[in-house]
């Protein structure tokens, strides 16, 4: 090979002035694979093994077997954007399938095939509003109990442009509509709320809030899951602009926060949709074909006049949610959204009976997750119960929360001995 | 329709992609498979009122062998790097190794974001030791592993740089600077950062003008973002002189990584001069590209920057324990987070595993190999390659060829063709870039793929391609008349 290009070593192939050429030594030693998996092994035991009663936007549901041995299929794992789409109609339908099942939960009519996380989403969200608002407002008014993550993303996000990031309060669990109503003015481009809240509460004011953003011209921005809008109320049915949120709620076990961001809108917003768009065309012999579509939306085409930077996303993860939601069909998905309300209010009820707890702190409807008062400090409650293998939340001093998504009858009995064991 | 890899005699490969037809039409829908309505109300078992839920959920209800086909046929409508070649410029497809796979779903690895510190400590030792390893691999003083992508670590970059910038009481600098030949996603994070972008055309070499970026230099520049090698596959052999103006007018040099595996263990970007950039893992670290993604962007600084990185990030505690434990904390300075968690985990643990396996010789290697690949293909190539010496991969002309029809006909040949039309500043530009992975014998069959479609017609290569699942493909009529999920087909 050398000979063909003319060179006598690997290094003549090489233009690097010398004044910056490195000698190689990183380092960094090289191991055979199963030095490298018993390293990597090793490392991770060092993680303890919790039964997780975590969730505040990251949920552990059970994965099905189908899930992985269908994704892990390498054709899936070993492709990349479909630049060539007669040659990757598979990855491409899969696409258009989780676009179909976004659009079913949301009610709205257009998806994307995946952002970074819920986060990210919420960030882009922002910037569709920026460049689709109607008035010269700058606010954008988000729950101030916003998970830090998504708070700090959208900030990051908004960074550059003139939109401002205020909180409006929460009462009680739900948004507090009066409150809101005082803050709701032709300045706030974009009204974000959560269904189900942070604090797992089911928002009861959907309506309301989509009202106050139509009368007063601002993109009204949902975030939400594909399990809880699988039973909660549709966001088109609420007047919701956009839907935002994290869909690897299905597909994914807990992978240390890593995630799927949907971003669904209405078809009037068709052509400021950020993110990769998967459509349906006709291939040379009339029969119906999929291609990535609308790309001059896109960075790689529009530059800096793209509507998003986003190239590389989340693809794979589309596909296993994807593989997921099939796998449990409508009915699965809405006795999944079923149980998360049932199981999460049967379990404050156990806890409500001990003494020194209170739960759910809110007197409201639960999905999944709630916040429990402990009398005693929250802290030394959790770290008491992870020694007894239990990972909770904690909220405030005397606030711990707990979410029953992936956790097993049996494991959730377990915990309700190990915590009145704790509390008492 | 003649095709002239009928019976292939060039060394080129015959290739039929799998092709299921029904009713006339490929692979149905799920949705045409089967759609289910769940009417959810006060009558049925709804644990909620009415008020609060939906009225129904419409969705396909499949047994579970239905959907083991449905994916599995899909599947094979997919050309990966398992199946063959995949020299596609920029992207870096080069072979994921499986046992990476094997590391990620460890059921150790799966735990929620939010647990204690105390409980987790295998997830943090895994992350400083990768935030170590890519510091040391780019030069680099400080590490973050949070940014999701190649464009989210752009981002962080920008956002760093601005940071920086105000914190130093010099918020006015509101350009950065762009070579032309900059990868899409430069332009677009500096505009999502509110930068003016100041685009910086190449000289007759291809290579940054050094006359031009001084006229672009200003009081005003935030930023230079550059790739090196550029996109054409050159290094920029100026680049200290480049890290010296750019730094003269207090601007900040950021390092594009797209182009990482030409420089593994031969040169390093803070050796260069940069002050920040990010890494594809999912190009230089061989995490598997998953159809579009997950990939990561972690992003190196100079230790100057470091208090501005995304919080948090993982460092060595002092408890005096006899094992080493860690901790997340929080930089000084810090522009928060560009993702809602740590990122894409996953992806970091197949990138940690790959980094542990190559080691300091397997990486150098990798570079060696992929810049003699790309120069032996190139050799053995008729088309023209106007620019060199060129690394991990060049930019051939197809000349008189349209060199999106090159590409359709490729694949007719077994292979997946290179990006094609970019950058312009070659016309009719195929980027290729064939990675480290392949054997001689594979880029001869490559070789052998490109030369048989050079010989060919322009008619030929209108009709391309043949032995695909789909045929040609009209992209005018999926974008001027959208339909975006099964909703939209059934209204028809």
């Amino acid at each position: 090979m050398l000979e063909a290009v003319g060179a006598a070593t690997v290094e003549e192939l090489f233009d690097i002035p010398p004044a910056i050429e490195f000698d190689g030594a990183f380092g960094i030693d090289a191991r055979s694979e199963r030095e490298t998996r018993r390293l990597v092994r090793s490392m991770l035991d060092r993680n303890d093994t919790l039964t997780e009663l975590l969730g505040r936007g990251h949920y552990g549901y059970y994965i099905p077997s189908l899930v992985d041995h269908l994704a892990d299929r390498s054709e899936f794992l070993t492709s990349y954007t479909q630049y060539q789409p007669e040659v990757s109609q598979g990855f491409l339908q899969v696409l258009f399938e989780y676009q179909s099942l976004l659009v079913e939960l949301t009610g709205l009519e257009i998806a994307n095939c995946s952002m970074y996380d819920a986060a990210t989403a919420l960030g882009e969200a922002a910037t569709l509003a920026e460049r689709v608002r109607e008035t010269s407002g700058h606010r954008v008014l988000v729950p101030d109990r916003l998970l830090e993550g998504r708070r700090s993303t959208l900030e990051n996000y908004v960074a550059g442009t003139d939109l401002v990031v205020e909180e409006y309060p929460l009462d009680d669990g739900v948004v507090d509509l009066e409150a809101l109503e005082g803050m709701v003015d032709e300045d706030v481009v974009m009204l974000y709320a959560e269904n189900p809240t942070v604090r797992g509460t089911i928002e009861e004011g959907l309506e309301s809030i989509g009202d106050l953003a139509t009368a007063h011209d601002a993109l009204y921005v949902l975030g939400s899951d594909p399990i809880a809008l699988s039973l909660l109320q549709r966001p088109a049915d609420v007047g919701a602009d956009v839907v935002v949120g994290d869909a690897s709620v299905l597909g994914l076990p807990t992978s240390y926060g890593m995630g799927l961001g949907l971003f669904a809108t209405r078809e009037d917003f068709l052509r400021q949709v950020p993110g990769r768009l998967v459509g349906v065309s006709e291939d040379a012999t009339d029969r119906r074909a999929y291609t990535l579509t609308l790309q001059t939306r896109e960075q790689h085409i529009r530059r800096e006049r793209a509507t998003s930077n986003i190239c590389t996303n989340q693809a794979w993860v589309a596909l296993r949610t994807a593989i997921h939601a099939a796998s449990l069909g409508p009915h699965g998905m809405v006795d999944l959204a079923k149980r998360g309300v049932t199981r999460a209010e049967d379990l404050a009820e156990h806890l409500d009976e001990m003494t020194g707890v209170a739960a759910p702190v809110h007197d409201r409807r639960h999905f999944r997750e709630f916040v429990a008062h402990v009398d005693q400090p929250a802290a030394p409650i959790a770290e008491d119960l992870e020694r007894r293998g239990f990972a909770v939340h904690v909220v405030g001093e005397h606030e711990i929360q707990v979410c029953v998504a992936g956790v097993s009858d049996a494991k959730l009995e377990r915990f309700v001995a190990a915590f009145k064991e704790v509390v008492q | 329709m003649t095709n002239n890899a009928e019976t292939p005699e060039d060394g080129s490969v015959r290739y039929d992609q799998a092709r299921y037809v029904e009713n006339g039409q490929y692979e149905p829908l799920l949705a045409e498979k089967d759609q289910t309505r769940v009417e959810i109300g006060d009558d049925d078992d709804s644990p909620l009122p009415d008020d609060l839920t939906r009225d129904s959920l419409e969705l396909p209800e499949l047994s579970e062998p239905e959907l083991a086909r449905h994916y599995t046929r899909l599947s094979q409508m997919i050309y990966g790097i398992d199946s063959g070649p995949y020299p596609l410029g920029s992207c870096t497809m080069k072979y994921n190794p499986k046992f990476t796979e094997d590391v990620a779903a460890l059921p150790s690895a799966a735990v929620h974001p939010d647990r204690s510190e105390r409980s987790t400590q295998g997830s943090l030792e895994l992350m400083y030791r990768l935030q170590d390893y890519l510091g040391r691999i780019g030069g680099m003083d400080a590490v973050t592993l949070q940014p999701p992508a190649g464009a989210a670590g752009e981002f962080v970059g920008i956002r760093v740089a601005a940071a920086y910038h105000e914190h130093n009481g010099e918020g006015h600098r509101d350009e950065v600077i762009i070579p032309d030949s900059a990868h899409g996603t430069n332009f677009a994070t500096a505009a999502l950062g509110g930068y003016d972008v100041v685009s910086l055309p190449s000289d007759e070499d291809g290579r940054v003008d050094l006359e031009a970026l001084e006229a672009a230099l200003s009081e005003n520049t935030a930023a230079l973002m550059l790739t090196n090698p550029n996109t054409l596959g050159l290094f920029e052999r100026d680049i200290t002189e480049i890290a010296e103006m750019v730094h003269d007018v207090g601007g900040l040099l950021y390092y594009d990584g797209a182009n990482l595996n030409a420089l593994l263990g031969r040169a390093r970007p803070g050796d260069m001069g940069f002050d920040v950039m990010h890494y594809n893992v999912h190009k230089t670290f061989a995490t598997p590209h998953g159809g579009g993604g997950p990939g990561a962007g972690p992003v190196g600084v100079v230790s100057e920057l470091a208090p501005f990185l995304p919080s948090p990030r993982v460092r060595e505690s002092e408890d005096g324990a006899s094992e080493p434990s860690y901790e997340l904390f929080e930089p000084d300075h810090t522009i928060g987070k560009v993702h809602g968690f740590q990122g894409n985990w996953l992806v970091l643990v197949k990138t940690f595993a790959y980094i542990a396996r190559l080691g300091d010789a397997g990486l150098a290697d990798a570079s060696a190999k992929a810049v003699l690949n790309a120069n032996y293909l190139a050799s053995q190539i008729g088309y023209d390659v106007p620019y060199e010496p060129f690394h991990h991969e060049f930019v051939a002309s197809a000349g008189e060829q349209d060199a999106a029809d090159v590409a359709k006909r490729m694949l007719d040949y077994g292979v997946h063709p290179p990006t094609t039309k970019w950058p312009e500043i070659v016309p009719e530009a195929l980027m290729t870039e064939p990675t480290e992975v392949e054997s001689k014998a594979t880029l001869d069959r490559l070789a052998a793929a490109f030369n048989a479609v050079a010989d060919e017609a322009d008619g030929a290569l209108e009709a391309a391609p043949n032995r695909t699942t789909a045929r040609r493909i009209d992209q005018t009529s999926a974008a001027r008349n959208p339909r975006l999920s099964w909703h939209a087909l059934e209204d028809e």
